[in-house]
């Protein structure tokens, strides 16, 4: 991460994982992000062409579970929606979507 | 009772012989509650006394944690008791489920008193990131309490319960352990479910404790440890309990990497030299007790820390995806700063044009600290190695500096990269302020590294010293924020 | 104007009719119910909560892939694919990304690129100012069919769309109901004038009919022509009759995957493969084939015949009580789908001479005099006596009013 980040790369990162941030936050991240990330950037030079990457580390394949209806964990509807902060007719409530 | 030198075994005992039950022993613990947790902020969740008095009044003692009081760190999901994970934007939160290791402790009659404090989403090694303020170190309150687990470790240390539970992905139970006197567990991944504890990095989160005592650590282990069919990352070894019979270490190799020591005082050139000197007279005490003291190579500790900072933020910023405030909690915007900072990380290095360069990368060199692990194991049966580069800190004093904490991490994050296994372990003191050691192990060693560690304890006895709480410590200022 | 041809290429989704979710115990079958009824921790992405794969959904996306030509990728995983919208509670969907469950496969001319297993989302209906999210759809098992951008007209779409849906039924895997949303159709189409796929595409959204799948690609034909080659989205309105482009952010397409932490890779042996596709059965097209050579049926009898399984099951159970010839004809022109109706069918056949019954009639009545006294003396009941001795030496071939017309000529 040569030079850091702009405010604007800020943004568009911020965007991307759904966060909003106001420039305050941008001023103050800009140079934190830039940092970290010049110093995980030094990995790139270690040599790994024929490493094969590691997603998990026990081992273990092949793990399922049998079709079958567990009603044990299911939740009511008021369990389901009893911590929401807006509902309505049994629906979560959220601000209008555009598009579909 | 003294209940800051009661263990859990002893609790049990005590209650076998009729000399108190577990109503008294509950009563103390909140007792503690009341005189320090205002100004320790260690619980961020206390269930209602009278409610706690009658489940203690009605214990079945045949169970094997019957009437054992437990705090739980705040990201273990609680059926209708608030779950916060330290963070603002779910401090609404109350579940409609219990994690598989709550339902378990409750089947064994353990009694839960409340929720810990932590760093928020156990993103940090000092306690300082909580969204609710810090927790102050039990030892001496102008210093960090060692996070992400850090009430659950105080809470220990201030005889509020006899056990805590934590959650270690790179280094979160053995931090406040080392910090507060306690023996810490970081399992074997896949040893204990993760099922309703709230993801860090899915890959490395590990759910462990801290006891006063290895007997006590095995104990609550053999409780929490196993296949659950709703994790489908755990696994089917099988869990002994251990015996505890040897005194000695005679036969054993125990590891110890110069890498590991250099690149810590490298990455933090503060390094006390102070906590060098206390880890090297633990290691005399092993190769006193017996062990076999052996060189052992680990050349990928110094990337492990970048891998370990590319890793977890990835999976970090697609755990959090779901805090949205439309099932639970407030939205987006309430999250800290460090969530924040890590989610941004994390998305970079995920995104597209950087994902191979950063994540992919990572994931390579995974695999060459794993391999550093495996290839150690196969000439010692455990490696030594410190918990942090330094006792606890003060308060406040990295707080700008968010990398200079991070860097903190080197002893603790290889350990979760491999999946292997470490027991932090009590092992001397520089004034006030503890210092641990680790033991680390392969996968599924947990029952030779409580062999050793009982040993070692035997010994030494560190675990005896309580904190020195009334009154010595008159609060400085100082610079949190 | 250029000659152009169109280049389609088809994402479906199917959900599939398992009794549970694909990663939790909750009632797949989210039909219908009450909102939020049918959800727990995983579903609803409640924080701490764990996914673990259903088997038979997972055999299931094998079994189509095998069923579709396709190879099975012996090592496959799940991912996650990032992307936040409020019907996905977890601000992701465990997908497949690089190594789906199975690849290469085709149906007639058509290349199928991949057939991977998903998580279905919930489901939003938008209101004045608000959308209200239901999740009991999510985490239903769904699997994804691509093809490569194969098709040159909407009649191929058409045939395509018509025989995996045939093949899904058959394997019993999923009612593929396009109208309950359990089969949706995702085209996307470009034109080419020199028959080489475009650097471009628009992809369709929303079209959830056999009927609207048409009309979309019928009216971006004529609407590429006129405005032009833009990539884009666009969803298909009902009331404009039309297309209209869809707004996406800028960062849409990003999504972020990598492997799914929480689920074990999977794993399949060349004996595993082979079990699931010993489950199979006799598709479509064997089964007209052997219709065919068997029951000397005609191309047309036989592909009437064979479009349901049900429908062919029947046939073969029946087929002896008749030429087989005949008692297609009446599945096919009497729509018959009971062994009683079509036995009613078979007795009002006249497949027997008039000769013949009469013959048979006078010889039952040389049998019986007494019973043709007892008509003669008002007892009604004799008549039906004979009419059954008649149908009975008949062997259920004739039917019983002709019958009784004929008794009652000949002994008034």
């Amino acid at each position: 991460m040569k030079g850091g980040l702009t405010p604007d790369q800020v943004h568009k990162i911020a965007r991307l994982a759904n966060l909003i941030l106001t420039s305050e936050e941008v001023e103050k991240f800009a140079p934190q992000l830039s940092a970290i990330l010049e110093f995980v950037s030094k990995l790139q030079k270690i040599p790994t062409k024929d490493v094969i990457p590691t997603s998990q580390v026990n081992g273990l394949e092949n793990v399922y579970r049998e079709d079958e209806i567990d009603k044990s964990r299911m939740l009511t509807q008021e369990d389901a929606l009893a911590n929401a902060p807006a509902t309505h007719n049994g629906f979560f409530k959220v601000k209008a979507v555009f598009g579909e | 009772m003294d209940i800051f030198a009661l263990t859990i075994e002893q609790a049990l005992e005590g209650y076998r012989a009729k000399k108190f039950t577990a109503v008294d022993v509950v009563k103390t613990c909140l007792e503690n509650v009341r005189k320090y947790n205002k100004e320790y902020n260690v619980l961020l969740t206390v269930r209602d006394e009278d409610e706690l008095i009658k489940e203690a009044k009605s214990v079945d003692y045949s169970k094997p944690l019957a009437g054992i009081p437990v705090v739980l760190k705040d990201l273990f999901s609680t059926n209708l008791l608030r779950t916060t994970g330290g963070a603002k934007i779910i401090d609404t939160y109350v579940p409609r489920y219990d994690a598989t290791v709550v339902r378990k402790l409750k089947e064994s009659g353990a009694i839960i008193i409340g929720k810990a404090n932590e760093d928020a989403w156990g993103h940090g090694s000092s306690g300082e990131n909580s969204d609710f303020g810090p927790t102050r170190n039990a030892y001496n309150k102008n210093h960090v309490a060692g996070g992400s687990s850090s009430g659950s470790g105080v809470a220990v240390a201030l005889g509020m319960c006899l056990f805590g539970t934590g959650t270690d992905t790179g280094g979160s139970i053995r931090m406040p352990a080392a910090y507060n006197n306690l023996v810490g567990l970081k399992p074997t991944y896949g040893r204990v479910s993760r099922y309703g504890i709230l993801a860090m990095a899915s890959s490395l989160d590990t759910i462990g404790h801290v006891t006063k005592t290895v007997g006590d650590n095995a104990l609550v282990l053999s409780i929490t440890a196993g296949k659950d069919p709703l994790d489908a990352t755990t696994d089917t070894q099988p869990v002994a309990r251990a015996s505890f019979k040897r005194s000695d270490l005679k036969g054993l190799k125990i590891g110890v990497s110069p890498e590991y020591l250099a690149i810590g005082k490298q990455a933090t050139p503060g390094m006390d030299e102070k906590l060098e000197a206390v880890t090297e007279t633990a290691l005399k005490e092993l190769e006193k007790l017996g062990a076999t003291i052996v060189t052992v190579n680990l050349p990928n500790t110094q990337p492990a820390l970048a891998t370990y900072y590319v890793l977890v933020p990835s999976e970090i910023s697609s755990n959090l995806g779901r805090y949205d405030g439309v099932r639970f909690g407030h939205t987006r915007e309430t999250f800290g700063g460090e969530a924040k900072r890590r989610m941004m990380i994390g998305t970079y290095a995920l995104s597209s044009g950087y994902y191979d360069a950063y994540y992919k990368t990572g994931q390579k060199v995974r695999t060459l600290v794993r391999t550093d692990f495996t290839k150690a194991f196969e000439s010692v049966d455990a490696i030594f190695a410190p918990v942090s580069p330094y006792p606890a800190p003060k308060i406040g004093d990295f707080s700008q500096d968010p990398l200079a904490v991070y860097l903190s991490d080197i002893y603790t994050v290889p350990i979760n990269l491999a999946g292997v296994a470490a027991l932090g372990l009590p092992a001397g003191f520089i004034g006030d302020l503890p210092v641990g050691i680790q033991l680390i192990g392969p996968q599924w060693s947990e029952e030779r590294l409580y062999e050793i560690g009982f040993a070692y304890e035997q010994e030494t006895q560190w675990y005896k010293r309580k904190p020195n709480i009334e009154g010595s410590h008159p609060s400085e200022a100082h610079g949190y924020i | 104007m250029d000659t152009f041809k169109p280049i389609i290429g088809l994402e479906v989704h199917v959900e599939l009719a398992t009794a549970s979710k694909m990663f939790c115990g909750c009632p797949a079958d989210h039909f219908g119910k009450e909102p939020n009824t049918q959800t727990c921790p995983v579903c609803l992405g409640l924080p701490g909560a764990l996914p673990v794969p259903n088997k038979k959904a997972v055999e299931w996306t094998i079994m189509l892939g095998l069923a579709l030509g396709c190879t099975v990728n012996e090592e496959s995983k799940f991912d996650r694919k990032h992307y936040f919208y409020p019907d996905l509670p977890k601000g992701y969907q465990i997908s497949q990304y690089d190594q789906p469950l199975c690849i290469d496969g085709k149906l007639g001319d058509i290349r199928i690129q991949r057939v991977h297993l998903e998580e279905d989302t919930g489901k939003l209906q938008h209101a004045v100012g608000v959308s209200l999210v239901d999740f009991n759809r999510s985490g239903v098992p769904l699997v994804e069919v691509v093809t490569e951008p194969d098709f040159r007209s909407i009649e191929e779409v058409d045939v395509y769309v018509k025989k995996l849906q045939q093949i899904i039924r058959y394997l019993g895997i999923s009612g593929a109901d396009m109208e309950k949303g359990t089969m949706r159709i995702e085209p996307s189409i470009s034109l080419s004038t020199d028959g080489k796929i475009p650097n471009y595409r628009v992809e369709l959204k929303n079209v959830n009919s056999f009927r609207f799948v048409r009309k979309a690609l019928e009216y971006e034909i004529a609407r590429q022509q006129r405005e032009g080659h833009i990539q884009q989205t666009r969803g298909w309105s009902e009331d404009k009759n039309a297309t209209v482009v869809q707004r996406e952010k800028e960062e849409a397409h990003d999504y972020r995957y990598f492997p799914e932490p929480d689920i074990p890779p999977m794993r399949w042996s060349g004996r595993q493969i082979s079990d699931i596709r010993s489950q199979i059965g006799e598709l479509p097209d064997e089964k007209k084939e052997r219709f065919m050579k068997k029951y000397g049926l005609s191309d047309y009898d036989a592909t009437q015949l064979t479009e349901t399984r049900q429908r062919a099951e029947f046939f073969e159970e029946v087929a002896k009580e008749g030429t087989p010839k005949a008692i297609a004809n009446i599945l096919i022109n009497k729509k018959v789908t009971t062994k009683e109706e079509l036995m009613k069918f078979l007795q009002n056949a006249p497949s027997i001479s008039a000769d013949e019954l009469q013959e048979t009639v006078e010889r039952i009545l040389k049998e019986n005099p007494k019973a043709i006294e007892d008509y003669r003396n008002g007892k009604e009941q004799a008549l039906m006596f004979l009419v059954g001795q008649a149908l009975r030496q008949l062997k259920g071939k004739g039917d019983a009013q002709g019958i009784s017309a004929i008794i009652r000529r000949l002994i008034v």
